[in-house]
């Protein structure tokens, strides 16, 4: 590359001039349209943090580098943009990894930045250096090492096309010291970018299209699954055309939550291991899938033998490797779900669906009765009561943050969304630690918002640092602790599968109202379901960031549940009459959550 | 279908891959990753510069091809990529092999080297060095008939493959990619 040859283009952009790589890292990010980064200083990053000041960027600093990662993979999910997380060297690199790994097994577009040891030293085992390409080749949509200053604008621009482009993800550019400190002629060059081994777009042949509709025609038992692709496609208003003129139910993967409105008639909730029993019921004994930007992943799916034994599929995918990779389809339509879609609804119609819809609401009617939030009022605080609550109380319509585990999944059967980005959660690496840095990422990305984590007792503490965070921002994030003192989801299991030997599952936390209050945090608890609508009104009405402890049953359990690896139809129920058994015998609770408060 | 979907088949595979540092290796990666097991791997420089082309063999049933073809299509470095299995093809390999072998028997040698129309194309007081060109079959055949006299070494450069005709597919999206985008200045 030599810009100094190539004449200015004839446009208002600034005319060449000679400035650092860091300088042209900024200036370049700041023409990609990136107001906020999340990052953490260190050697090799030390000459671009020099220059941040003078660029019209918001630096937040974390507390560790994975939340770097989260914050940026929650402001991605949240505004559709290019979240963007910066690290040195090393030890900072290395820190990124698991928040990396999260954002690419969903999908998220996300460019992390990445100090290198100066170009001379590469391979010599300097201090802090890692092979962070190196590290990041499987978990990352693409990578780039750039080891001069003429190319970080081209491989910046670069990064933050593939990363949104197609079926999006992570990209790591990682820059040496000395490609930060040299100078070159720049100016930033608005070309689109051209790289001749990627293109992410495919045309559907029109033969596809009307093989599809015809089988949406015939099908008598029809159902349509919402995943995460519906979202980044943008095709939740098709969506809910196609659903309008066909009739079909929808059913959503976790990650395609809020991608067709909850409360909509033809909603059925979500699928798959901790799906509603109506739902994985009806999933089984459908003639036709339709499953829209998803890719059969095995939590959806359980026994691939007996999964939807009599339904024929068609599978509206962007990205052609996800094809018949766990589940045979009969139809593949690989391109962008919008495209494929405006393509389906004007000629799609209604098949004789109306005895399944009839089937459907009495799969429905069945499960209601053992529903834990339709029982009395025992006195007790369920996880469920809180998040019913916390739906009502924000009237559906607050981001939801959650961590992982079995806080996730309750969120996911009582949280009801009916708009798309408001939940953020971690679904294909379950990234535990993922909710409080991800929070912040989404109140970044919306300020206005009312945005509220939920967290475990043990996922919370996993990254709890990022409360220091949230006070030197100045942050209004409400956080509602599920704390039942055990690692809820491992214990579930140890209690199904595992002889109830509950090893290394118990957890002693800190008081969690007196760690807010060293942060300088509103700290709230409630141990009864009177005081959740109290707490949270008075969360509500602070301005500025709570933390709430909601003492919650120690040993219920997420039901239904369908085991690892067996058939979707075959769930564990709630016991009937019982909200939770092992509570109501009175066995073994935690002691250390006993004496861990004064109550 | 002549293979049933589930019996896996030695498949071959060429790609056309930009030259630069660490393409190899993103490659060796995927397929490590993806949990695919490479029989034979071949990289080289073509007619055009900046662009490498491989061919590659994997045991693989059509549907995990088509899956190594659509995750290797993904791939920003891969410039194309085609299957060749079912298509009219030339596969070969190229062999040395090193026989220790005593000055007044190489005529011996020498007569196999005709039979499989191989060369020899060194000798040395006590060693001649073969060279072979062919398919598998061929090549493990002359070993096979050099064996009884001793092999002290060998090495094989990897299959590589063409189409049989016009020019292929993978070829021809290579090329055309990265013809210049634009001639008018």
């Amino acid at each position: 590359m030599e810009p100094a040859k190539k004449a200015p283009p004839a446009t208002p952009s600034p005319a060449p001039s000679v400035i650092t790589g860091s300088e042209i890292l900024w200036d370049t990010l700041v023409h990609l349209g990136v107001e906020t980064v999340f990052g953490y200083p260190g050697g090799a990053i030390m000459p671009a943090y020099d220059a941040m000041i003078k660029y019209p960027l918001h630096h937040v600093l974390v507390r560790h580098e994975q939340g770097a990662a989260h914050m940026a993979d929650g402001y991605a999910r949240v505004s559709g943009k290019v979240g963007v997380c910066v690290a040195t060297s090393g030890p900072g690199a290395t820190n990124l990894v698991t928040g990396i790994a999260n954002a690419m097994m969903d999908s998220i577009p996300m460019v992390a930045i990445t100090g290198q040891v100066p170009g001379g030293l590469i391979g010599s085992d300097a201090f802090q250096e890692t092979d962070i390409t190196g590290v990041t080749l499987p978990i990352t949509k693409h990578n780039i090492l750039v080891t001069r200053p003429e190319d970080i604008s081209q491989a910046l621009k670069e990064a933050f096309y593939i990363a949104k482009s197609g079926r999006p993800g992570p990209v790591v550019v990682d820059i040496t010291k000395d490609a930060q400190q040299k100078s070159c002629l720049y100016a930033y060059d608005p070309s689109p970018v051209v790289l001749p081994g990627y293109r992410p777009e495919r045309q559907v042949a029109q033969g596809e299209i009307e093989r599809a509709i015809a089988m949406i025609a015939e099908a008598e038992r029809p159902v349509i699954f919402c995943g995460h692709g519906v979202i980044w496609a943008g095709a939740t208003k098709l969506l809910l055309e196609l659903v309008e003129k066909t009739g079909i139910p929808v059913a959503c993967t976790l990650l395609g939550l809020g991608g067709f409105p909850a409360s909509h008639s033809h909603a059925l909730g979500m699928m798959g291991m901790h799906g509603e029993a109506w739902v994985n019921k009806a999933i089984q004994e459908s003639d036709l899938v339709i499953a829209i930007g998803m890719r059969f992943d095995d939590r959806v799916t359980g026994n691939l033998k007996t999964y939807t034994p009599h339904a024929k599929k068609i599978h509206i995918e962007l990205d052609p490797a996800e094809i018949n990779k766990n589940v045979k389809v009969d139809l593949p339509l690989v391109g962008d779900a919008c495209e494929i879609l405006s393509q389906l609804v004007p000629n799609v119609r209604r098949g004789k669906i109306d005895p399944w819809l009839r089937r459907i609401a009495d799969l429905r009617g069945d499960t209601a009765v053992i529903d834990i939030k339709d029982l009395p009022d025992n006195g007790k605080l369920y996880a469920a009561h809180v998040i019913m609550d916390l739906w009502k109380l924000t009237d559906g319509k607050a981001i939801i943050v959650t961590d992982v585990g079995q806080h996730q999944m309750w969120e996911t059967q009582y949280y009801k969304h009916d708009y798309d980005r408001r939940l953020v959660t971690s679904g294909g690496l379950g990234t535990m630690g993922f909710a409080l840095p991800a929070a912040i990422g989404a109140k970044f990305a919306d300020p206005k918002a009312e945005v509220w984590v939920i967290a475990g007792d043990g996922g919370f503490q996993m990254t709890a640092a990022e409360l220091s965070t949230i006070a030197q921002e100045n942050l209004n994030i409400k956080v509602a602790i599920i704390n039942n003192g055990f690692l809820g989801m491992v214990r579930q299991w140890q209690q199904f599968f595992y002889g109830g030997r509950y090893v290394a599952t118990p957890m002693r936390s800190p008081d969690f109202v007196k760690l807010a209050d060293a942060h300088g945090l509103m700290g709230l608890r409630a141990t009864n379901r009177q005081e959740v609508a109290e707490v949270v009104a008075k969360a509500r009405a602070h301005e500025g960031t709570v933390v709430i402890d909601f003492r919650v049953v120690q040993e219920d359990s997420v039901y239904p549940m369908v085991p690892s690896g067996a058939d979707l139809h075959d769930m564990i129920r709630r016991p009937s009459g019982e909200a939770a058994p092992a509570d109501a015998a009175g066995t073994a609770h935690n002691p250390i959550f006993e004496t861990g408060e004064d109550e | 279908m002549f293979a049933p979907p589930s019996a896996p088949v030695l498949r071959t595979f060429v790609a056309y891959v930009e030259d630069k540092p660490g393409v190899l290796n993103r490659i060796a990666s995927l397929f490590r990753r993806r949990n695919y097991n490479i029989v034979s791997l071949n990289v080289g420089r073509t007619h055009e510069p900046g662009i490498s082309r491989m061919t590659f063999q994997v045991e693989a049933d059509r549907d995990m091809a088509l899956r190594i073809e659509a995750n290797l299509y993904k791939m920003v470095n891969v410039l194309s990529i085609e299957d060749l299995t079912e298509a009219q093809r030339v596969v070969r390999d190229l062999a040395l092999i090193k026989v220790l072998i005593a000055p007044e028997r190489r005529r011996e040698v020498l007569d196999l080297v005709q039979i499989f129309r191989a060369r020899a194309v060194d000798v040395s007081p006590e060693t001649m060095t073969v060279e072979v060109t062919g398919d598998q079959g061929k090549i493990e055949g002359l070993v096979a008939s050099l064996r009884p006299f001793g092999i002290v070494e060998m090495v094989q450069s990897g299959t590589v493959a063409m189409s049989r005709g016009s020019q292929g597919e993978a070829a021809r999206a290579a090329h055309g990619a990265r013809a210049p985008v634009s001639h008018v200045a």
